[in-house]
């Protein structure tokens, strides 16, 4: 399924932050958004998945077909490893946590509270739940903060696992993943203020 | 949706899950009211019901902060946005689990706690079944008070105050079947009123709740 994005603008807070935002994401390939702090890459991705009404433009073909991946893991502290994966899985009628403790190294940890975990241990175990969630598009919000470089390196090969089986990923990140995609600079699309045009718009 | 219903259950009976906490409240308030009315067993037998009431209810609101503000902190709410769940029987079955860590043992422990209230012996009876008629209602509308302030800092307080005048009809006519029960009257009018009420809001609210949830997530 190919997530279109059509002159998309969206506001954070109620001000426009980036509008005419337009890519397609077809089966297998991955997109990288880029663009400076506070550009709006965090609000773009919230309104590809749904959370929030585009101001103006569509998205098609997220419905229904996203795993969204935020700044905050959603884990539950005085959860076990495998019991954060495993309700997930089910919210999402999976079952089958296995491959994705492998795919991140968390075979160890199982059995720990995910609030014992470090930083980036709890960060592998948010991104473990990307794969338990059988979701063909992966939209990801600075996926390796915290993470090492054994771990990115783990990550990328995630990604690149999911893209080889037809799925595909949209990543806001700063560091290079050794991914073979596109990369999209959000930065030209800046929203420019609204233009006044009424006879008093001075004193507005 | 039985995951998440479990997840709750298994959080809510967890250290620092905050199971127990609306039933100590509870405890408290019914055992200090004989200390400070005086041991008057006719005047302690009337106020019983409204008392016990009054106390569930706090017990209840005293609860009902943490009911979405855990899952909003920590990210899980907008995950559960994401996911196939409907925002509608999210609400729902998060209301159902704060019926079951809070309101069902608020039921149970109501009786125990009558007896120290000097409640009339065929009040018992009337009693818990207005309980168990009430206390959903106030979880369900409680759900919505919570969604309404899910992401303010210290939501707790105006969700006590948006959520009280909602509140009072279950008041009204939970602690009149208890009194009425307890007097030996008829009290099938504010039992079906209760009843009605309760019904009302577990069938419109969830769709109230998750309706201000996607526009506070935003």
């Amino acid at each position: 399924m190919t997530l279109t994005v059509t002159d998309l603008g969206v506001a954070r807070g109620g001000i426009p932050v980036l509008e005419g935002v337009s890519f397609a994401l077809a089966p297998g390939k991955a997109l990288i958004l880029r663009g400076s702090n506070g550009i709006g890459k965090t609000t773009l991705l919230r309104t590809v998945a749904g959370l929030q009404p585009p101001l103006k433009g569509r998205v098609d073909g997220a419905e229904d077909q996203i795993a969204y991946a935020a700044h905050s893991d959603g884990l539950k502290p005085t959860l076990t490893v495998a019991e954060n994966l495993i309700f997930w899985a089910s919210v999402f009628g999976r079952n089958g946590i296995e491959q994705a403790l492998d795919g991140f190294d968390l075979q160890t940890l199982r059995d720990r509270q995910a609030g014992a975990l470090s930083a980036g241990q709890k960060r592998r175990l948010g991104l473990s739940r990307m794969l338990v969630t059988g979701r063909p598009i992966w939209i990801m919000d600075e996926p390796t903060v915290s993470l090492d470089k054994t771990s990115v390196a783990m990550f990328a090969n995630a990604v690149r696992a999911h893209l080889g089986q037809g799925g595909s990923a949209l990543i806001a990140t700063h560091i290079d993943l050794g991914l073979e995609a596109e990369v999209l600079d959000v930065g030209p699309y800046k929203a420019k203020p609204p233009e006044i045009d009424d006879f008093d718009g001075g004193f507005l | 949706m039985i995951a998440l219903l479990l997840r709750d259950l298994k959080l809510a009976f967890r250290a620092g899950g905050g199971f127990g906490l609306g039933l100590a409240f509870f405890l408290i308030v019914t055992v200090m009211v004989p200390f400070s009315v005086g041991p008057q067993s006719e005047l302690l037998a009337r106020i019983a019901p409204g008392v016990l009431w009054l106390g569930a209810l706090l017990a209840c609101l005293l609860s009902l902060d943490r009911l979405l503000a855990l899952d909003w902190e920590d990210g899980s709410l907008d995950l559960l946005a994401t996911a196939p769940l409907p925002l509608e029987s999210t609400v729902t079955i998060k209301a159902l689990a704060h019926w079951i860590t809070t309101g069902l043992p608020l039921v149970m422990a109501a009786p125990v706690l009558g007896v120290l209230l000097n409640l009339p012996v065929q009040g018992f009876q009337w009693l818990v079944i207005s309980l168990l008629l009430g206390t959903p209602a106030l979880s369900v509308i409680g759900t919505f008070g919570a969604a309404l302030t899910v992401g303010l800092k210290r939501g707790g307080l105006l969700m006590s105050l948006l959520v009280m005048p909602l509140y009072v009809p279950t008041l009204i006519f939970g602690s009149e079947v208890a009194r009425r029960g307890a007097e030996g009257m008829a009290v099938q009018t504010p039992l079906l009123l209760l009843a009605g009420i309760s019904a009302a809001s577990i069938a419109l609210l969830p769709f109230a709740s998750a309706a201000v949830l996607r526009v506070n997530l935003r």
